[in-house]
């Protein structure tokens, strides 16, 4: 069915057309096994930062030190938007200054780091994850609440 | 792998959204706001949002209007004949800063914590019965975790189906849990958490400025006044009532200003401060609150000019539909309870792109894309 905007025949370039090529099949054909979530970690505060105990269920899949490693790092990227220093006081500062209409043209600091941690996400999916059977979501989609882990059954895969 | 199966298959995503997609749409696609589970209303197509009961919002903004609308037409001429010029610019501005900060504090998301999904729901559910802590529904499930060697303990929230983080309430009229819940603001018709918890106290601020400024003008006319013979009726009039206005006002303005500075300073909410949730500590800690630097001046700058956190609703964003209807329905399965009514959206049309996360789009999105991908953020960042 040809519908402009419809997933996967959308006019964006070429090779995202590849790459959600490879996970669509992935996902079409496999069917999700479980799905794990990995919680927040408040021993800080209320800052974002998850939880980098590796669950059991992933132990047949994923490597420890992988897995762990990609967790520390978005905990890293989350610290980062979140880090109070120069210059997000001055940020601050001056959206006080000008009655905070400065948010209506500018892009915040925490904004440009989540940018930086979906690139990060989807990286980490096309390098590691997917050939293994699993997905990442993006924290942002669900709230800052949970890190989803989608276990799709082997099958499809070959393995 | 098959390299024409995934045409059949329509629509195509996942309760999962995958990171660098952009959600389909059907001709009926709705937008997240328009099944938002909670009280709130939305204006602009989900740009603005409110709680469903505005309160005494319209009565408030009447007041600030009123008061310095009578403030310019009577007093200032007056005034920058006998004084100076400056006074109608101060005037000016601190209404200006009242007002933008009134309006933002309404329309801001001020924090809402989207509910858990079911699978989400399953998982903590089949994780609490494992760990034994609570065999039956009814008794409040607590988790407890410890914060800069404090013991806090995490409430599960029926209505979210979570754990609610820490400093996260439920708010009743709102439907919500906020996070950083400070209190339900009648006078703005909107809780007051952690994303507009600055606007709100930069509207106290400058209102009670706003208050001051103009009690003491009107004073002062009045004092000058009487100097001179004449005084026309309803010219007095109108001072008089500018007068009463503030009188009533500025002492509760001002006391909340000085509360809230304090809460400020503190690094408490007043959901907190009601509530003794750290003053019941001994003597012999230092501090009972585990969020607060021991700094004034850091816990001004983190509470007031921290880095803004995003909206974590998503509300201009697209329902995505659920693999397990795999139909070509009029009807969308929706992952969340479904809204009140079942409205028709007109979709985009083929020239334009469903607007998503703009944060998860490659670099190149359409150029001719009205809904912008750019729009997002903006709006979301300041909403």
């Amino acid at each position: 069915m040809e519908r402009a905007g419809t997933h996967g025949e959308m006019t964006l370039t070429g090779e995202k057309r590849d790459w959600t090529h490879s996970l669509q099949d992935m996902r079409q054909q496999a069917a999700i096994a479980a799905k794990v979530f990995i919680q927040r970690d408040y021993t800080n505060g209320t800052v974002c930062q998850f939880q980098t105990k590796f669950p059991s269920e992933l132990e047949t899949r994923i490597d420890k030190q992988q897995f762990e490693e990609t967790v520390r790092t978005l905990n890293n990227l989350y610290a980062e938007a979140e880090k109070l220093g120069g210059s997000s006081y001055l940020e601050g500062c001056l959206a006080c200054l000008t009655a905070y209409t400065i948010f209506l043209c500018m892009e915040t600091h925490y904004e440009k780091v989540l940018k930086k941690i979906a690139k990060f996400i989807q990286e980490q999916n096309d390098k590691i994850y997917a050939p293994r059977g699993l997905l990442l979501t993006d924290p942002i989609e669900r709230g800052l609440r949970v890190v989803e882990v989608t276990i799709f059954e082997d099958r499809s895969l070959g393995r | 792998m098959n390299n024409c199966e995934y045409q059949q298959i329509e629509p195509l995503s996942l309760p999962t959204p995958r990171p660098a997609a952009v959600e389909e749409e059907e001709e009926k696609a709705r937008r997240k706001w328009e099944v938002f589970p909670g009280k709130n209303r939305f204006y602009c197509d989900g740009r603005f949002i409110l709680a469903q009961q505005s309160g005494v919002l319209p009565l408030t903004l009447g007041l600030i209007l009123v008061t310095t609308v009578l403030f310019f037409v009577f007093d200032c001429p007056f005034l920058v004949k006998h004084l100076t010029v400056f006074i109608p610019a101060i005037g000016g501005v601190l209404f200006v800063f009242a007002v933008i900060s009134l309006l933002q504090t309404s329309f801001t998301d001020p924090g809402i914590l989207p509910r858990a999904t079911p699978d989400e729901a399953a998982y903590i559910e089949k994780q609490i019965d494992n760990s034994g802590s609570s065999t039956y529904r009814h008794p409040p499930r607590t988790k407890e975790v410890v914060i800069n060697q404090q013991v806090v303990k995490l409430k599960y929230c029926f209505t979210c189906k979570m754990f609610r983080p820490p400093r996260t309430s439920h708010c009743s009229l709102c439907d919500n849990c906020v996070e950083r819940f400070d209190h339900h603001c009648p006078w703005v018709g909107n809780c007051v958490g952690k994303r507009n918890y600055r606007f709100f106290y930069t509207f106290i601020v400058s209102l009670s400025f706003l208050t001051a400024f103009i009690f003491g003008c009107v004073a002062t006319h009045l004092a000058l006044n009487t100097q001179t013979i004449n005084v026309v009726f309803d010219f007095s009039s109108c001072t008089a009532v500018e007068l009463v206005i503030c009188f009533l006002s500025v002492w509760s303005i001002l006391g909340l200003s000085g509360f809230h500075t304090y809460l400020v300073a503190s690094n408490l909410t007043t959901n907190e401060d009601i509530k003794g949730s750290w003053s019941g500590k001994s003597e012999a800690e230092d501090t009972g609150n585990p969020y607060s630097y021991n700094n004034i001046l850091t816990n001004c700058c983190s509470v007031l000019c921290g880095p803004m956190p995003p909206s974590l609703i998503d509300r201009r964003g697209f329902v995505p539909v659920e693999q397990s209807s795999q139909t070509v329905s009029m009807e969308m399965v929706l992952p969340m309870p479904a809204a009140k009514e079942i409205k028709v959206v007109v979709g985009p049309t083929p020239s334009q792109l469903p607007p998503s996360r703009a944060l998860q789009v490659p670099s190149s999105p359409l150029p001719a894309t009205p809904l912008s991908l750019t729009g997002r953020p903006q709006f979301s960042c300041l909403f």
